[in-house]
């Protein structure tokens, strides 16, 4: 398994290392250095050098690298360096090596904890938080007498979960948010429409609640039906697939596809989903891009919103990429506003709110500068960005989520849609 | 949020300098006063001033910029008396920090170590389980013959604490020791009672308990240390559903390695890892494929087999929305996954059509798949799509794809006058790069389906002054060699390769060789040939290529041996052995020609 973890700065200093078995020097740290960081043809993020295997991550300006000198499992060392980086983030705020250095000894001491021999052990940030602590996380209560109960909930089957958690008012939120991902060619032909959901929840519940959770899932629905012959099959939507948290009885809901679980304390990531059909896509764009002899590109871009009117897009980002010898630009646009920026070699054209069902143009054309060798231009797609309240592109709606707990307390829920911008690209 | 550390940052430099000047001032035991080294003798002479200090902050901030200075790989071994003294205190983080510095440099001062034995054994008695865990987990990392004696008593003890959370560390513990010295695990009882933790009520426990099995049967030469029976299976697979996710892997893993008794066990086990498809680690997902795929072979039923094939198709889709690194290993098993059942993601091949920002890692094992999903009824969106690909800007993805269209050419031979169109499309993009490997894919395609494509010929020959590179001549020669019949100006086209010839590479030559061989050239053209050969030939290349022959022409081979053999660097020979080859059938002209050509090669 995993023999030694480094964290580089972006130079290829080391900011923490540590071994985890004895068959690797420290000196495997500057192998890293000199074969990866400061060879630019390094392609994969898995070098193998004689017999010791490199896995790096990129996070911010660190590098973040697992070693091995065994036929370690690939996805499991990746999986847990993203979630070094998770933790760092839930820690520090944000991972950089500004952080690293100024909380290296907590790094160790998170590091020696969810590695133990290069075998992942307990990585759940809210039970580190409740015995690994800084001025920043501290718990109140002493750690001496607590700790029994501490290692219990570590290390058993609701490890997510304190037992004694009271609330005045009991409180559950839930936030649906797609992220649509379109791939549209040349010629309007969608190539791929998905959207990948997650389902945030932040539950604020007293004692041990268990919770069921309903969408308009089809499969469900279907079953459903089949009970009391209602015929809801419009609105219901195929989810091709999803993941949950580790609180979720992923048992049940292969058998009979209800979501129930014991939520943890505050906000998590209750599911994440994916679907492919029916997706409604919220913006349309039509590019007319023409390239006019070797100086000039011509550009007629229309984008309309696809929603309801009574609804809003915010942030809307519209990056439309230019030859890489551009000299100037001059567009003309109905709303928001557009500017050429060189280093990203695009037009990037903002409206801060953009109403359902209006559209939208840009025109204008982008002067070249003339060049020796002729190499023709790559055409990047054309990108947006945005973010929809109220709306999901799957037509994913939330049918209910029941408490229930011992006390029989009364709960109070909240539900919010949102669907953003993927990697959403529509090519010309 | 933030610690109040900065004070510590790694490099200080005022400290630095204000070290230089006090150590100087100070340190009279050095014999010969060396002024380059004594900084940093003199920084770690402040260090343990400051260790031995009689405040605990002082203390801890000592042991904090040691630590600091090991990081950066400075030595800091020299402390280890001082840092030792500060082991035994109530303050979980100075212990830890105290720990981390014994694991590194316990192996340079092994007689020293033994003064730590006794805080250890004491810890492992603690009231508080986290400092029980701890000392336990470090003992074992300190690898010292002298220390592991100490080690087996508080292990014992470890091994059955109340505690889970000791439990499931002092599991781990155990393939530490055995990884020092395997007897002592066995006689000890420790692999035994790691056998009975399998049983633990706890999950946590029972997947370290198989984590730290599963190592130590890959080390032992026996591999008997870890038999998954009917008993433990019941256990693990309850286990499976409780325990973390890097538990629930290493379940899976074990769980990969058993062998089902029949069909019908296999279904039932099956049964329970699919649930874990669901889960949101992309790993935990990857081991549950990694054992039904295992699993499959085994089972009997059809209809269970279908219905498996059908549930692992979006789990393994939906890991292409993961991290990049993630995504890569994803793609990699897919890669492997489809040579065995390559009707699982049949109908997904939209989803590997690449990003324009997927890095180029990810992007050239999505076109592996491609090429591999490719059939009849795709075929046209994956033309498009590859054609697009063409366009863009990292050279060694261009070449890929343009290859992938012969693949896909050669694959479905329906396909293949499209592929060729595409080819065509490609190649009057005039994008050097681009041109030359669509005509290396080309050249394949005709050997594929020989006279079916010749209309092209001429394209091709068009960009012949655009090829620089050995491959894309070498089968530009090819194609013109196997069609010089059908070609009016094959003989003009041989002829400006020849111009270049002597600076080819050995490919490029050994290809123009071999196909000149086999064709029929007119006799005009093989003199034309023969004289460029005589007036451009460099020895060492004639000997290459003649070597090629003797070892490729069975029917010639004893005869060129003799002749090969009773050569001294003789040239002339040489040539004429080359000219008879080039000839082949027109054999009558070979007693002819080397009259002639040595005659004017020596008149030249």
């Amino acid at each position: 398994m995993i023999s030694a973890f480094f964290i580089y700065n972006q130079k290829g200093e080391v900011l923490i290392s540590r071994l985890y078995r004895q068959d690797l020097k420290r000196s495997v740290a500057d192998i890293f250095r000199i074969q990866v960081i400061s060879n630019t043809d390094i392609r994969s993020p898995i070098v193998t050098l004689g017999s010791t295997s490199f896995f790096h991550v990129r996070h911010e300006n660190l590098f973040i690298v697992a070693v091995t000198k065994c036929n370690a499992n690939a996805a499991l060392v990746f999986e847990f360096c993203y979630r070094l980086v998770n933790i760092g983030k839930a820690y520090f705020g944000k991972l950089d090596e500004e952080a690293v250095k100024n909380n290296f000894v907590l790094v160790y001491e998170l590091l020696d904890e969810v590695l133990d021999f290069g075998y992942p052990q307990n990585s759940e940030t809210d039970t580190l938080k409740l015995y690994i602590t800084t001025e920043g996380v501290k718990s109140e209560r002493a750690l001496k007498e607590d700790s029994s109960k501490i290692t219990i909930q570590a290390t058993g089957a609701t490890s997510w979960r304190r037992p004694d958690i009271k609330y005045r008012k009991n409180e559950a939120f839930i936030d649906v948010i797609e992220s649509i991902n379109l791939l549209m060619s040349a010629k309007g032909n969608t190539l791929r429409a998905d959207v990948s959901g997650q389902i945030m929840m932040r539950a604020y519940l007293s004692g041990t609640p268990e919770c069921k959770f309903g969408l308009n899932d089809k499969l469900l629905l279907e079953k459903d039906t089949s009970h009391k012959g209602m015929a809801r099959k419009s609105t219901a939507v195929e989810i091709d697939d999803c993941q949950f948290h580790q609180c979720v009885k992923l048992g049940k809901f292969d058998s009979d596809r209800t979501i129930s679980f014991v939520p943890p304390d505050g906000e998590f990531e209750l599911m994440r989903y994916r679907t492919t059909e029916n997706v409604i896509l919220p913006f349309r764009v039509h590019p007319v891009v023409n390239e006019i002899g070797k100086s000039r590109v011509e550009y007629r871009v229309t984008v309309k919103a696809n929603f309801s009117p009574k609804l809003y897009a915010n942030n809307v980002l519209i990056k439309i990429p230019t030859p890489l010898n551009t000299a100037n630009i001059n567009v003309r646009v109905a709303s928001g506003k557009a500017k050429y920026v060189p280093a990203e070699n695009a037009i990037l054209w903002k409206i801060p709110r953009f109403q359902g069902q209006y559209e939208v143009m840009l025109s204008g054309d982008a002067e070249l500068s003339a060049m020796t060798v002729k190499k023709a231009w790559s055409r990047p797609p054309i990108s947006m960005d945005f973010q929809v309240l109220m709306f999901t592109s799957s037509g994913l709606l939330v049918r209910f989520l029941k408490v229930f707990e011992k006390s029989n307390y009364t709960s109070v829920k909240w539900v919010r849609y949102m669907t953003k911008a993927g990697s959403y690209q529509i090519r010309f | 949020m933030m610690n109040s550390d900065s004070s510590l940052s790694i490099k200080d430099s005022t400290y630095a300098v204000s070290t230089v000047v006090k150590s100087i001032m100070t340190d009279f035991r050095i014999s010969r006063p060396n002024f380059f080294s004594t900084p940093k003798k003199g920084e770690n002479y402040e260090l343990r001033a400051d260790l031995n200090s009689e405040y605990r902050d002082r203390r801890k901030d000592a042991i904090k910029k040691v630590i600091a200075n090991m990081t950066v790989g400075k030595d800091v071994s020299g402390l280890f008396p001082d840092v030792l003294k500060n082991m035994q205190t109530d303050d979980l983080e100075q212990k830890k920090l105290v720990y981390l510095y014994l694991m590194n440099y316990a192996k340079t001062q092994p007689e020293l170590v033994i003064l730590a034995v006794n805080t250890f054994v004491k810890d492992t008695d603690d009231s508080n389980p986290l400092i029980r865990a701890l000392a336990i987990r470090t003992m074992g990392c300190i690898r010292v013959e002298k220390i592991i004696d100490y080690l087996c008593e508080p292990l014992r003890k470890c091994l059955r604490d109340e505690n889970p959370y000791v439990r499931k560390t002092a599991a781990i513990c155990v393939a530490k020791l055995y990884d020092l010295s395997p007897n002592l695990a066995i006689d000890n009882g420790f692999v035994s009672t790691l056998q009975d933790m399998v049983s633990d009520a706890n999950p946590m426990v029972v997947a370290n308990a198989v984590t730290a099995l599963a190592e130590i049967n890959e080390s032992s030469s026996t591999k008997d240390i870890f038999i998954i029976n009917a008993p433990t299976l019941t256990k693990l697979l309850v286990a499976l559903n409780e325990c973390t996710e890097w538990g629930r892997i290493a379940i899976l893993a074990a769980l990969a390695e058993y062998k089902p008794a029949d069909s019908k066990e296999a279904e039932h086990i099956v049964e329970r890892v699919v649930p874990q498809f669901q889960h949101v680690n992309g790993s935990v997902v990857l081991s549950a494929i990694k054992v039904i795929m295992i699993y499959m072979r085994a089972i009997k039923n059809e209809e269970a087999i279908r219905q498996l094939v059908r549930k692992m198709a979006p789990p393994l889709v939906t890991l292409l929305a993961s991290a990049p690194e993630v995504q890569y290993v994803a793609l990699r098993n897919i890669n492997i996954i489809l040579q065995k059942r390559p009707e699982i993601l049949a109908n997904e091949m939209r989803v590997f059509f690449c990003k324009y920002n997927d890095p180029p890692y990810v992007k050239i094992e999505k076109l592996e798949i491609m090429i591999k999903l490719a059939n009849e009824r795709n075929i046209d969106q994956l033309l498009s799509e590859l054609k697009e690909y063409a366009s863009e800007v990292d050279v060694d993805f261009v070449r890929k794809s343009v290859r992938a269209i012969g693949q896909c050419a050669i694959k479905i031979s329906e396909a293949s006058e499209r592929c060729v169109n595409v080819l065509l499309d490609l190649i009057n993009t005039k994008v050097n790069y681009v041109v030359q490997e669509a005509i290396v894919v080309i050249k394949d395609i005709f050997r594929k389906y020989p006279h079916k494509y010749e209309g092209i010929i001429p394209t091709l020959c068009q960009n012949l002054d655009a090829l620089d590179e050995p491959e894309a001549k070498a089968s530009l020669i090819w194609i013109i060699g196997e069609y010089a019949e059908r070609i009016e100006n094959a003989d003009e086209l041989i002829l400006t390769f020849l111009d270049t010839f002597h600076d080819e590479n050995f490919q490029v030559c050994k290809n123009f060789y071999v196909n000149l061989k086999y064709t029929r050239l007119n006799n005009f053209i093989i003199l034309r040939v023969c004289d460029k050969l005589l007036l451009r030939f460099n020895y060492n290349w004639l000997l290459q290529v003649s070597n090629f022959s003797l070892k490729n022409h069975n029917q010639h081979k004893t005869s060129y041996n003799v002749l090969y053999k009773s050569l001294q660097p003789n040239v002339i020979i040489l040539i004429f052995e080359i000219v008879h080859i080039f000839i082949g059938d027109y054999y009558q002209q070979i007693l002819r020609l080397p009259r002639y050509y040595l005659g004017f090669h020596i008149l030249s």
